[in-house]
């Protein structure tokens, strides 16, 4: 095995919840990236591969164990780590070939040896002509050019990438993702190591000589898969497919909470509790996904990338739909394929009043946050309660943040369902009334 | 061709420079002169109780002009440092930021002219025997009615710098020097720059003011065009207010293109939305300035000077040194300082019960609050006519692109434009046709702040989605319901900003509005800025204390119950 150059000892890392007490964002994560591979992270959202990314760039501390650099403890940004921001972070103000040189002229190198380096950096990710430019003037492609050269030209041994294409189109996202494998390959530069986190699933296959898929709640390493396939991949290529299918699997297996895995998950199975977080599902794309499983060629029955590939979702979308499909009982897996249940085939049949009945009738079964709001408002006079009281009680088990998007998203789930109104402006919910019209 | 050069001498080669530079030379060189003899004239030798020649004269307007200038420059430049330092200090150190944002927030409110017979004194101290101590005062007086909004709007520009810019920041390890320089002070630079515009208008307002000082039962009348206002005032020479006036429209014409159009076509580019909406300001001399090679030259040893300071304050160790290290911090320091603050807040409040007891009663502070709900009426009303008037024909102007740009900008101007200068005139009207004063002084107070207004509600209806147009056409929305419906909410924020402006204006204004006099004659409203100027004039401390603190809570009150509510709707549903 190659040196190790940045080790994580059963980091972990906890956020304060109201109550004050530690929730873990990241726990007992175990990883060691060696020189001469490509790792990527994968992950539904909310897992902490992001948190993880920052703890090894040093921009975060870890609250448990220990992150080595090179056999030395890391306490901030290093010299041999940099990093590739997702939208890209450029400098607004400053020229292409300025925000290039930043992090040399941090170092205080004199200005000939900057441009210098500069210039060969720019050359070799094909900016060149654009030196003079500011970012503002450029396309999406040619901004994260600049973000790569930035971290290029400071020759870093190790290189990370926070979704790094995922804010471009498919097309340029792919070419510049070629690029960059070519120039790892090609040896031109002087990177040992690259660490890419990724919504994208394809993308992670095509790019990394290993994989690794996070869990959430807590955030930690569920499993690793070593990809030993030679470079150049084709994307259309059996082993390829195979791959992505078996990735598919590995990370839906996750959803499930309790779910062995791999096997099959009934609908049963996928239960929640109040506090928990719930996926971030368009109702949009949940009917879609149904309506295009119902149909041909699928009949009810359809491999997932295929799926994906069908409804052009990014991954991450597709699997918090399809966490939400598993929860209300519209549908569930097995062998890494999505059946449609006898409730979803109905649904898809139903008119659009039948349709929001369902809904509703599922999330009261299935969603305790949902049940717990109409509960309360049936117990109350007035019929409407505050969603502080709510937000207050999903702070105790999770963060800031994730608390609104879960009251969010039950807000406009109970909403469908014809369970609730809200009241945007007075942060008001209100017990649903039938006959009344609404104001003008 | 290049080596027949060197035969000549050194300054006939190098002596290069383009036309631009040679067209650019004379006014070069008449700037520094004035900025010298300006300068020098501010040391002089003085001694109180001289009198300071001052004339009404047209000729000397120049000079008083120059002199103005010069003060409100410095004071800019002082505010300017005083923002940054500020905004560095609060957004890096929080035991700072505990104290001196909300001290600042009460700075913000107190209207200036309190702070000028306070500090004349210590300022003739410092420089005994010449004149640069009254200078001081005045530069300080303006520089207090400048300072405040701009340092608020650089700590905000400071504190909202992006997650994604910070975390780059520090991947590539940037000191906190190279940070304040690449980072933080671009971010902030429009808004900054936008402040700046602001205090400059409101400085204009109260130069008038703080030339003339009253010190030790004399005036002062420092050179200027303050003085100069102050003394046609006394005089009651109304030819000398139309040649102040005249004499001020060319200075801020001047200002606005020697000095802030160049300054808002250069900061274009630390716009930081990618999608900008504004159309880029441009100017006429910052394009001659740029075409130039040898002032560029000297722009550039600048910018060279500022790189080498960058290389030098640099951060010396790298993440595996222990010096990286971030400590946990310890909550005993917090909580002592968090004791020490409220304990402070405690004795202000105990000496404060115990000043009105013994020094104004009770009475006192009654008869005051209701003043200032009288001015508060005012305000609140001369918004409500001004909207009523401005928001229509803000919106005909915005829709109208053709007129848009032009009427912004001459409202811009109109806003610079120190409204007291006309007050007199004011005055002869009401004397002549015998109008009540506490109805006809107030519009005054509205006269300079209502552009803010108009040319907030010109941007907010010219950026109006054409979609949302086309639909309003489209389904033929008309009469009560296409206002309600769609124009008033499209504009709703532009107006808040607009209207929190001109508010705090207005009420800055109510001191000088309230209570103004041509020659013998004094004409006063009842209001708290009536009192204020009247207790001024008399000398009489403890109630100019009292008088600017109850205004500073009305201000205050305002801002947080009306304001601050109004802006967050804005924020959170009616934009685009």
């Amino acid at each position: 095995m190659s040196t190790p150059i940045v080790e994580l000892k059963a980091v972990g890392k906890h956020f304060r919840a109201a109550d004050g007490s530690a929730r873990a964002v990241l726990q007992g994560v175990d990883f060691t990236l060696r020189e001469g591979e490509i790792v990527a992270l994968l992950g539904q959202s909310g897992s902490g591969k992001s948190t993880m990314l920052r703890i090894m760039a040093g921009l975060i501390q870890a609250d448990e164990g220990q992150v080595l650099y090179r056999g030395m403890p890391l306490y901030g940004t290093a010299r041999g780590i940099r990093m590739v921001f997702q939208s890209f972070a450029l400098f607004p103000w400053l020229t292409v070939q300025k925000n290039v040189e930043l992090g040399l002229e941090a170092q205080g190198m004199p200005a000939e040896e900057r441009a210098r380096r500069a210039e060969k950096v720019i050359d070799l990710i094909g900016l060149s002509g654009f030196e003079g430019a500011l970012p503002r003037e450029l396309s999406g492609g040619m901004r994260q050019r600049v973000g790569i050269a930035r971290a290029l030209v400071m020759e870093p041994e190790v290189l990370l990438m926070d979704e790094a294409f995922s804010a471009l189109d498919v097309l340029t996202g792919e070419r510049l993702r070629e690029e960059i494998l070519e120039l790892w390959q090609s040896g031109q530069i002087p990177t040992k190591a690259i660490l890419v986190v990724s919504h994208n699933i394809e993308e992670a296959v095509m790019m990394a000589d290993r994989v690794l898929i996070f869990a959430s709640d807590p955030g930690r390493v569920r499993a690793e898969l070593p990809i030993s396939l030679a470079q150049p991949r084709k994307a259309e290529s059996a082993e390829v497919r195979h791959l992505i299918d078996k990735v598919y699997e590995l990370m839906t297996a996750s959803s499930g909470r309790r779910g062995s895995g791999g096997g099959l998950i009934s609908e049963r199975e996928v239960k929640l509790q109040l506090g928990d977080r719930l996926p971030q599902a368009d109702i949009a794309h949940m009917e879609g996904i149904l309506e295009t499983l119902a149909e041909e060629p699928f009949n009810g029955r359809a491999d997932l990338p295929k799926i994906a590939e069908e409804t052009e979702l990014t991954d991450a979308e597709l699997l918090e739909v399809l966490n939400a499909l598993l929860l209300l009982g519209f549908a569930y897996l097995t062998n890494g394929d999505i059946l449609l249940t006898e409730l979803g085939g109905r649904y898809v049949k139903a008119d659009n009043a039948e349709r929001q009945e369902m809904f509703g009738k599922q999330l009261l079964e299935h969603v305790p946050l949902i049940a717990y709001i109409c509960h309360g408002l049936e117990q109350d006079k007035s019929g409407d309660l505050p969603e502080d009281l709510f937000l207050k009680l999903l702070r105790f088990t999770l963060s800031e943040e994730e608390a609104e998007r879960a009251l969010r998203m039950a807000i406009e789930w109970g909403r469908y369902g014809d369970l609730f109104e809200y009241n945007f402006n007075t942060g008001v919910i209100q017990r649903s009334e039938e006959d009344e019209e609404a104001e003008d | 061709m290049n080596k027949k050069r060197q035969f000549f001498p050194r300054q006939v080669v190098e002596a290069g420079g383009n036309r631009w530079d040679w067209a650019l030379l004379p006014i070069v060189l008449a700037v520094f002169v004035l900025m010298a003899y300006g300068s020098q004239q501010m040391a002089r030798p003085y001694e109180l109780g001289q009198t300071l020649p001052m004339t009404l004269d047209p000729m000397y307007l120049p000079y008083y002009l120059l002199r103005t200038t010069l003060r409100m420059f410095i004071a800019m430049g002082a505010s300017v440092i005083f923002s940054c330092v500020f905004a560095a200090l609060t957004t890096k150190y929080r035991v700072a930021e505990k104290v001196m944002v909300p001290m600042l927030d009460i700075l913000q409110s107190i209207p200036i002219l309190g702070f000028l017979s306070i500090t004349v004194t210590a300022f003739i101290a410092l420089f005994p025997g010449n004149l640069l101590g009254v200078e001081c005062a005045a530069i300080f007086a303006i520089f207090t009615s400048q300072a405040w909004n701009m340092a608020f709007s650089a700590y905000q520009g400071f504190r909202s710098v992006p997650a994604e810019l910070s975390e780059a920041a520090q991947v590539f390890q940037l000191s906190g020097w190279q940070r304040f320089w690449r980072l933080e002070l671009p971010f902030a630079m429009p808004g900054l720059l936008w402040n700046m515009m602001m205090s400059m208008s409101g400085g204009w307002f109260f130069v008038v003011a703080s030339e003339a000082i009253m010190v030790s039962n004399q005036t002062i009348k420092l050179p200027g065009m303050g003085s100069y206002i102050a003394l046609a005032i006394e005089q009651s020479d109304l030819g000398a207010i139309g040649w102040a006036i005249f004499a001020m429209l060319i200075a801020v014409l001047l200002y606005d293109q020697l000095f802030f159009r160049p300054l808002l076509a250069w900061a274009d580019k630390f716009r930081f939305e990618e999608t900008g909406g504004d159309t880029a300001q441009s100017s006429w001399l910052l394009t001659w300035l740029r075409r130039t090679e040898r002032t560029q030259q000297i722009v550039e040893w600048f910018g060279h000077q500022l790189e080498r300071s960058i290389a030098v304050f640099r951060l010396s160790h790298d993440g595996t040194s222990i010096r990286a290290r971030k400590d946990q911090p310890s909550l005993v320091p917090q909580r002592v300082w968090d004791a020490v603050i409220a304990a402070v807040v405690f004795y202000a409040l105990w000496s404060l019960v115990h000043f009105i007891r013994t020094e104004v009663g009770w009475s006192e502070v009654g008869h005051v609050v209701v003043l200032g709900v009288y001015t508060m009426l005012r305000v609140v009303l001369l918004l409500a006519l001004a909207a009523v008037v401005w928001v229509p024909v803000g919106i005909w102007i915005g829709m109208n692109p053709r007129w848009a740009s032009r009427t912004q900008a001459v409202a811009q101007f109109l806003a610079a434009f120190p409204a007291n200068l006309v007050f007199p005139v004011a005055v002869i009207i009401i004397v002549r046709y015998h109008l009540n004063p506490d109805i006809w002084l107030s519009p005054l107070m509205i006269l300079g702040t209502q552009w803010y207004l108009l040319f907030n509600v010109i941007a907010g209806a010219s950026t109006i989605p054409t979609e949302l147009r086309h639909a309003a056409k489209n389904f033929g929305l008309t009469g009560w319901l296409k206002w309600r419906r769609y124009l008033l909410p499209a504009i709703f924020p532009s107006f808040v900003t607009g209207a929190i402006t001109a508010s705090g204006g207005s009420w800055n204004a109510a001191i000088v509005a309230e209570f103004v006099s041509w020659g013998p004659t004094t004409l006063k409203a009842h209001g708290i800025g009536s009192y204020i100027q009247e207790m001024t004039v008399a000398g009489d401390f403890p109630r100019i204390a009292l008088g600017i603190g109850i205004m500073c809570i009305f201000v205050m009150g305002f801002n947080h119950f009306v304001w601050r509510r109004l802006y967050t709707m804005a924020e959170s549903r009616l934009h685009f």
